[in-house]
C-alpha cells in the first residue's frame, strides 16, 4: 500500500468516502433498524421482562417455557409446516398452470390476463373478509351453490379440519404475482427448442418435461424458497380468518383464542404477537422471534446459494 | 369445417382431394381448433374462479339489511345508499387520511432514500458490495415479528409514539430493503455508457444520478413506488402493533377489521366497505398495468 503514489491514494479515499455516503441511508438503517433491535431479541430471550420493571436474567428459563409449556407454540410449528407443504406446493403448480394457460390463450389474452392478476391486489385483509364471507357455511354464497347442486358443504373456516384448505383457497385466488413471473419465464424459452423436439416426434407433455421444466426450473424454484420464508411471515389472512369467523369483535382490548378454531390457523408469528404484545412476556416472546430468524435465514441462505439465474448478488 | 373445405382452392396442386398431406393438414386444422377451444374453455373456467369472488362481494354489497340475512345470490332491491352508509360512518374518513398519510408519506421517503443505495449497489465498484447485496436480500427476507419487540419498545418507551403512526413512517426514511433491490434491478438494465459519458463531461455522481440516471430510470421508480403504496395500504401488522389502542391513528385495513366487529351480522355494509377498500388499488393497476407488471418480472427474473 506504501507503493501507491499520493494522489491516486487521495482519489481512493474520494471515492469511499463518496460509496458512504450513496449507501448511508441504508447503513444507518441497517444497524438501527435490523441488527439493534436483533441484539436486542437475543438480550431480552435470556431476560424476564414485562416491558415496565426492569428487566432480569433468567437463563433458558423462556427457551424451557416455549418449547415445553407455551401452548401455542408447537401447533403453530406445525400449521406452518402444513401450510409450506400444502399451500407452497399447490400454488407453484397452481400459477405454474394458470402461466402456461396464459400464454396458450389466443383470443383475448389481456383481458384474461388482467383478470388473473386482479386478485393479487385486493388488500389481504380485505380479501380474507371477502373470503370469511364467502365461505360462511350460514348465508355464504359458496356453500347455498354447493347445497344447490346437491353437494354436502363444509363448514370452511368454522372447521378446524377445514380452516387452512380454505386459507388455501383464498391464496390460489391471488395467484397473480406467481402467474406474471411464470409468463416472463415461459415466454423466455427459445422457439428453436420446441420445434426441434416437435421434428424429434415429442409430443405436448414430452416437450413440457424435456423443454420447458428444465428452462424453467430456477423459476419454480425461486416460487418454491420465497413461497417457503413468505409462510414463515404468514400473518394477516389466519388472524383476520379466525377473528372474522369466530364472530370476536375487532380493534384493541379484545380477549380472542388465538388461532380459531382450535389453533388450528395458528402461525408462528401470532405466536410472537400474542407473547409479546398481549401476554406482556417479552422474553418469551424473544424466544419464538428468535426460532422464526433461524427458519426465516436458513431459506434465504438456501436462495442465495443458488446463484444462477435469479436474486443474483452479483452482476 | 369450411375451411377444411376451402383449402383445396387455396393450392389444388398440393392439397390435391384424398392425398396424405391434404388428410394430414386437415387433422392439423382440426386438432389446433379443439385446442382453442380447449385452451379458452379453461380459460373462462379459471376467470370464474377469479373473477365470482369479486361478483358476490360486490351483490352483497348492495342488498337490503333484512336480504343480506338470507342465502339470495343476487340483489331484490339495488341499495346503493350502503356505500353512503360505510362512508359517512364516524372514523371512516379518518382511515382514509390516516393510510393515504402512511402510505404517501411512507413511499416519497423510501424510493428516496433507497435510490441512491440502489445507484451504488448497481453502478459503483467498491469492497463489500456482495456482502451489502447479501443484507439488502436477508432484511428483505425477514419476517417483521423476528425485531418487532425490541422496535416496540425503542418507539414506546424510549421516542414515546406510541399511538402514532411515526414508527411506521421515519424507518422509511433510512432506506428499504426490498425498494433497493428493486430499484437495483432496474438500474442495472441502464447501460453503463451512459453514466460514463456523463461522468467524462465532468458530471459529479449525484448530478449523474439525477439529471442521467432518474430520467431513464421513471418506469423503474414508478414501480418501486406503486409496490410500496400497496406494501403500506395493505399494511396490517405495523398498524396493529403501533396503533392498534389509538382509534385516531387507525389505517383502512386495520379499521376495516374492526368495522366487521361494529357490524356483526351487517355482510352487506361489511362488504360495501370491503368493495370501498379494494377500489382505489384496483383502479390505480388500470392506469398503471405495465409497471405493476414489469415491477413484478423483475423481482423474479434477473435483471
Amino acid at each position: 500500500m506504501s507503493t501507491v503514489p499520493p494522489g491516486l491514494r487521495a482519489k481512493r479515499r474520494r471515492s469511499a468516502l463518496r460509496t458512504l455516503g450513496f449507501l448511508s441511508p441504508w447503513l444507518i438503517g441497517l444497524c438501527v433498524f435490523f441488527l439493534y433491535p436483533l441484539v436486542s431479541t437475543v438480550y431480552f430471550s435470556f431476560m424476564k421482562y414485562d416491558g415496565f420493571t426492569a428487566p432480569t436474567w433468567v437463563g433458558l428459563k423462556n427457551w424451557a417455557y416455549v418449547f415445553q409449556d407455551n401452548p401455542f407454540f408447537w401447533p403453530a410449528l406445525r400449521n406452518t409446516l402444513w401450510l409450506v407443504l400444502v399451500m407452497v406446493s399447490l400454488r407453484v403448480l397452481f400459477g405454474l398452470g394458470i402461466g402456461l394457460l396464459i400464454t396458450k390463450i389466443k383470443t383475448g389474452a389481456g383481458v384474461f390476463r388482467t383478470l388473473f392478476y386482479l386478485p393479487y391486489l385486493a388488500p389481504p385483509v380485505a380479501a380474507t373478509m371477502a373470503f370469511v364471507f364467502l365461505l360462511n357455511p350460514g348465508t355464504g354464497p359458496t356453500n347455498t351453490i354447493l347445497e344447490k347442486v346437491g353437494l354436502d358443504p363444509p363448514q370452511w373456516f368454522n372447521d378446524a379440519a377445514w380452516s387452512k384448505p380454505s386459507l388455501t383457497i383464498l391464496a390460489l385466488w391471488g395467484i397473480g404475482d406467481l402467474m406474471v413471473i411464470f409468463m416472463a419465464s415461459l415466454l423466455d424459452v427459445p422457439k428453436e427448442q420446441y420445434e426441434a423436439a416437435e421434428l424429434d416426434g415429442a409430443g405436448a407433455w414430452q416437450r413440457f418435461r424435456f423443454v420447458t421444466l428444465p428452462s424453467i426450473s430456477p423459476i419454480v424454484l425461486f416460487a418454491v424458497v420465497t413461497g417457503v420464508i413468505a409462510t414463515m411471515q404468514y400473518y394477516t389472512e389466519p388472524l383476520v380468518a379466525a377473528k372474522v369467523a369466530s364472530g370476536v369483535i375487532g380493534g384493541s382490548g379484545q380477549q380472542f383464542e388465538p388461532g380459531y378454531p382450535e389453533k388450528s390457523t395458528l402461525t408462528v408469528p401470532q405466536v410472537v404477537y400474542n407473547l409479546g404484545f398481549q401476554r406482556f412476556d417479552t422474553g418469551a416472546a424473544c424466544v419464538v422471534a428468535l426460532v422464526l430468524f433461524a427458519l426465516a435465514m436458513v431459506f434465504t441462505a438456501f436462495l442465495m446459494r443458488r446463484r444462477s439465474g435469479f436474486m443474483s448478488a452479483e452482476d | 369445417m369450411t375451411r377444411t373445405t376451402l383449402a383445396p382452392l387455396e393450392n389444388p396442386r398440393v392439397t390435391a382431394p384424398g392425398t396424405a398431406a391434404t388428410e394430414a393438414r386437415r387433422t392439423a386444422r382440426r386438432r389446433a381448433a379443439l385446442e382453442w377451444i380447449g385452451v379458452h374453455s379453461l380459460a373462462i373456467a379459471a376467470s370464474l374462479f377469479f373473477l365470482l369472488p369479486f361478483v358476490f362481494v360486490f351483490l352483497t354489497a348492495v342488498m337490503s339489511d333484512d336480504q343480506a340475512l338470507t342465502r339470495d345470490l343476487w340483489p331484490n332491491t339495488w341499495e346503493w345508499g350502503n356505500f353512503a352508509d360505510v362512508w359517512n360512518t364516524p372514523g371512516f374518513l379518518t382511515w382514509w387520511r390516516n393510510t393515504l398519510l402512511y402510505a404517501g408519506l411512507g413511499t416519497v421517503l423510501a424510493v428516496g432514500s433507497s435510490l441512491p443505495v440502489a445507484y451504488a449497489l448497481a453502478k459503483f465498484r467498491f469492497r463489500g458490495r456482495n456482502l451489502m447485496m447479501m443484507l439488502v436480500i436477508a432484511a428483505m427476507m425477514l419476517p417483521p415479528q423476528v425485531v418487532i419487540v425490541p422496535m416496540y419498545l425503542f418507539w414506546a418507551r424510549q421516542m414515546d409514539l406510541a399511538g402514532t403512526l411515526w414508527p411506521l413512517i421515519i424507518p422509511f426514511a433510512f432506506g428499504n430493503a426490498f425498494t433497493i433491490f428493486l430499484l437495483r434491478q432496474f438500474l442495472l438494465t441502464i447501460p453503463r455508457e451512459y453514466t460514463e459519458a456523463a461522468r467524462i463531461d465532468g458530471c459529479g455522481e449525484l448530478r449523474t444520478l439525477l439529471k442521467v440516471v432518474v430520467p431513464m430510470a421513471k418506469p423503474g421508480i414508478a414501480a418501486s413506488a406503486l409496490f410500496h403504496f400497496f406494501y403500506c395500504w395493505n399494511d396490517y401488522f405495523g398498524p396493529q402493533i403501533y396503533a392498534s389502542e389509538n382509534p385516531a391513528a387507525w389505517t383502512l385495513s386495520y379499521g376495516l377489521e374492526s368495522f366487521k366487529g361494529a357490524h356483526q351480522t351487517d355482510w352487506n355494509l361489511t362488504m360495501a366497505a370491503t368493495v370501498l377498500v379494494m377500489a382505489p388499488v384496483i383502479v390505480v393497476f388500470f392506469f398503471a398495468q405495465k409497471a405493476f407488471v414489469e415491477g413484478v418480472t423483475l423481482t423474479g427474473v434477473k435483471g
